[in-house]
């Protein structure tokens, strides 16, 4: 099990999908993706995303300055 | 865990302006991404505009009206805004502005569309018209079909017309 990072903060719609989506499908099962996101659309919508594609949103964590890290578990 | 279940999202892309091959291709991406949907994008008419292999104005197509329509109508780099268009300027200041704010350009999104697997499709009527031969769009087209086909590939989904 390996945990990897991304950054997605300076995305808009859709790119944050696009990217969370592209990074997930590098991992293996049972990886952990730690996605820094902006407060609002991604931060609803980003989690929602991920449980509907099969997986575990872990954790979600306020970081400060209007940013939250998703943790989700391929 | 993946694919819990598949939804399916198939845009027809009549139109080959600037703005809404960016609607089609942001809804692509975004429902394959977000949404995991199965997308497809069957390109039509103006719409080819934008799989043509060749980006810029060429004498595209067989016969020489058809050479001369490739060349007015152009490639992706050339696919002009619905409005206020100013001879082209307009599409090149909007896409300065995209990237400016960050927000994925057409070019971005049709990249991360290939990459996502979005099944690209063409109309081969239209290519008729044109005089476009397969060769002529970019391999990432999987197929040139028909009504009937695009009926039964986005059998069961929603149907969005562009």
């Amino acid at each position: 099990m390996a945990v990897f990072r991304l950054d997605i903060t300076g995305e808009h719609c859709p790119m944050t999908f696009v990217k969370t989506k592209l990074k997930l499908s590098e991992l293996h099962e049972g990886d952990i993706l730690e996605v820094l996101v902006r407060e609002g659309e991604p931060l609803e919508n980003i989690p929602q995303s991920a449980r509907e594609q099969g997986f575990e949103v872990i954790k979600i964590e306020n970081v400060g300055k209007g940013n939250y890290q998703i943790s989700i578990r391929k | 865990m993946e694919n819990k279940k598949t939804k399916k999202l198939s845009i027809i892309c009549f139109s080959g302006d600037f703005d809404k091959l960016v609607a089609a291709f942001t809804l692509a991406t975004g429902a394959s991404s977000a949404g995991n949907y199965e997308v497809n994008l069957f390109f039509t008419f103006w719409g080819l505009n934008a799989v043509k292999k060749n980006r810029n104005r060429s004498f595209t197509g067989k016969g020489l009206l058809a050479k001369v329509f490739g060349f007015l109508m152009g490639g992706i780099n050339n696919v002009p805004l619905s409005r206020l268009n100013f001879f082209g300027i307009s599409p090149k200041l909007m896409t300065y502005l995209m990237r400016k704010r960050n927000v994925a350009t057409l070019k971005d999104l049709i990249e991360a569309s290939k990459m996502l697997g979005v099944n690209l499709y063409a109309c081969e009527m239209s290519m008729v018209i044109l005089g476009l031969k397969k060769e002529d769009l970019i391999p990432e087209i999987r197929e040139v079909l028909g009504v009937a086909k695009f009926l039964e590939y986005s059998e069961g989904g929603d149907r969005i017309f562009i």
